[in-house]
């Protein structure tokens, strides 16, 4: 904070973002040390990547950084961004209770899990919020074969709410949830949950950045979030992305030049 | 439970200078609001209370009911006006605290006015025959009514006040619970809730709670003081 406010403060950018990179404590570290070299003060509203797209859709943030590539490219050609710039990658994790009802215990594969949890009818949390975590389930859903709207039934629990609330409830109520690993590391109220699939290459999870396109949005601070996802993507920032750590494991890895 | 409890209180004052800074953002954002409510809600009450007119069951009604307005829709108003998409996007106010504390205001505001005219509507029904034959009508005589009550309507102002520190939903939209800009108590509850912290969501919730009942003591004494030495 000291180091921040040493130098001038040349204005602030409003930056829409989900709640994983958030609640995982990366903003807070990576921020400061952006601040400083930049006089740039950074705002950030952590919302679902849904809502992270729609407050760029109505001009209201100059930059997003968010996780869902086909709502991404769809925001690119809507106009609403002219670029979209790899930044970083972390993963998801299947979570389950340690008394494990689907039998998933040893399983490498999320789809095999995914198809288990299913035939048992598990109880299963999803956010149903069209964030990125919710995009990445479902399409889970699609490549096991299971058509989750018509197949839903009393197991499948659509909680429409960010991932700590949806995470509160699967603890409460000892259920299977897929979480990105940084909210995971960073959640206190773990209960009964533990990690039960993991490295899968399909639980692979993109961050990527655009600056709201000026030319649609006359209100975006061009200069000011281009500095900062000029800044994300250098050497410096991605060196600052990957010494995040909690509990010495990293969270992040950037992979912007890849 | 009690071991959460008082683990949470522990860390919150582990927090010290950003827990402060939340409290007085929580503070600024809410009683602005309420001196706004309180402002715009008086004169509204007064004139319900005193002036005849056509409709004038059917805006009582109204006002009544829009205190049961649920902050998520007020905020999600407010969040379509001032978005830069919206009409006054112009002015720049989404994700400020001046977007929080308009939002506020509207929530309150129906509260602050219809318990305003309950309590001046008494009052007329008690001094309208005094009041008219010392000539006092229109204006003078809601003025007359609003200094006489003044006492039923520090509860009111009270009541907005309660409901305007206590909301989450309008301010956690048009804020959007910046880190350092609009993050006040309930919604740094909300997050801590959201990160699984819960002792520490608790422990804000009791600072909450305990600003509520020295706000509310104070005017207490204020109201008693006064009472003492006005009758």
């Amino acid at each position: 904070m000291g180091v921040a406010l040493a130098a001038a403060i040349a204005g602030f950018i409003t930056v829409a973002s989900t709640t994983s990179t958030e609640q995982s404590g990366l903003f807070r570290h990576l921020l400061p040390i952006f601040t400083a070299k930049s006089g740039i003060e950074v705002r950030v509203v952590a919302v679902g990547t849904g809502q992270a797209l729609d407050i760029g859709r109505r001009g209201d943030a100059d930059v997003v950084l968010v996780h869902a590539k086909p709502l991404e490219e769809k925001f690119l050609a809507e106009d609403h961004a002219v670029r979209r710039q790899d930044v970083m990658y972390n993963d998801f994790v299947l979570l389950g209770p340690k008394s494990d009802p689907a039998k998933l215990a040893g399983t490498k594969d999320v789809v095999t899990a995914f198809q288990r949890i299913r035939a048992a009818r598990a109880p299963f949390v999803s956010r149903g919020d069209r964030s990125g975590t919710h995009f990445a389930e479902l399409e889970i859903w699609k490549l096991a074969g299971i058509d989750i709207g018509r197949e839903k039934g009393p197991w499948y629990r659509d909680t429409g709410q960010g991932m700590g609330p949806a995470l509160n409830t699967a603890a409460a109520m000892d259920a299977y949830i897929l979480a990105d690993r940084g909210t995971w590391l960073t959640f206190r109220n773990r209960g009964d949950l533990a990690i039960v699939v993991e490295g899968d290459k399909r639980l692979y999870n993109q961050y990527g950045v655009m600056l709201v396109n000026p030319a649609k949005h006359p209100s975006v601070k061009r200069e000011m979030g281009q500095a900062f996802i000029d800044w994300l993507v250098s050497a410096d920032g991605q060196k600052a992305i990957a010494d995040y750590r909690i509990g010495g494991e990293q969270l992040f890895f950037p992979n912007a030049h890849e | 439970m009690l071991s959460a409890i008082a683990e949470g209180l522990q860390r919150v004052f582990q927090l010290d200078a950003e827990l402060w800074r939340i409290v007085l953002l929580s503070l600024e954002v809410s009683l602005s609001a309420v001196l706004l409510a309180t402002l715009l809600g008086l004169p509204l009450g007064a004139a319900l209370a005193v002036k005849r007119f056509p409709g004038r069951r059917g805006a009582i009604v109204t006002l009544n009911a829009l205190m049961g307005l649920p902050p998520v829709v007020v905020g999600l108003l407010v969040y379509l006006l001032l978005s830069r998409a919206g009409p006054l996007g112009e002015l720049g106010l989404l994700f400020t605290p001046g977007a929080m504390i308009i939002a506020q205001t509207i929530l309150i505001l129906p509260i602050i006015a219809a318990l305003a005219r309950q309590a001046l509507e008494d009052a007329w029904r008690e001094y309208e025959e005094q009041l008219r034959s010392l000539g006092a009508q229109g204006m003078q005589a809601a003025l007359t009514l609003l200094w006489d009550a003044r006492f039923s309507l520090i509860t009111a102002v009270l009541a907005g006040l309660g409901r305007a520190s206590a909301e989450v939903g309008a301010v956690m939209i048009v804020g959007g619970n910046i880190d350092g800009v609009t993050r006040v108590m309930t919604t740094a509850i909300a997050l801590e809730t959201s990160k699984g912290d819960l002792p520490l969501a608790l422990g804000l919730g009791f600072v909450l709670i305990a600003i509520v009942l020295v706000l509310n003591a104070g005017a207490q004494l204020v109201k008693e003081a006064a009472q003492r030495r006005f009758g």
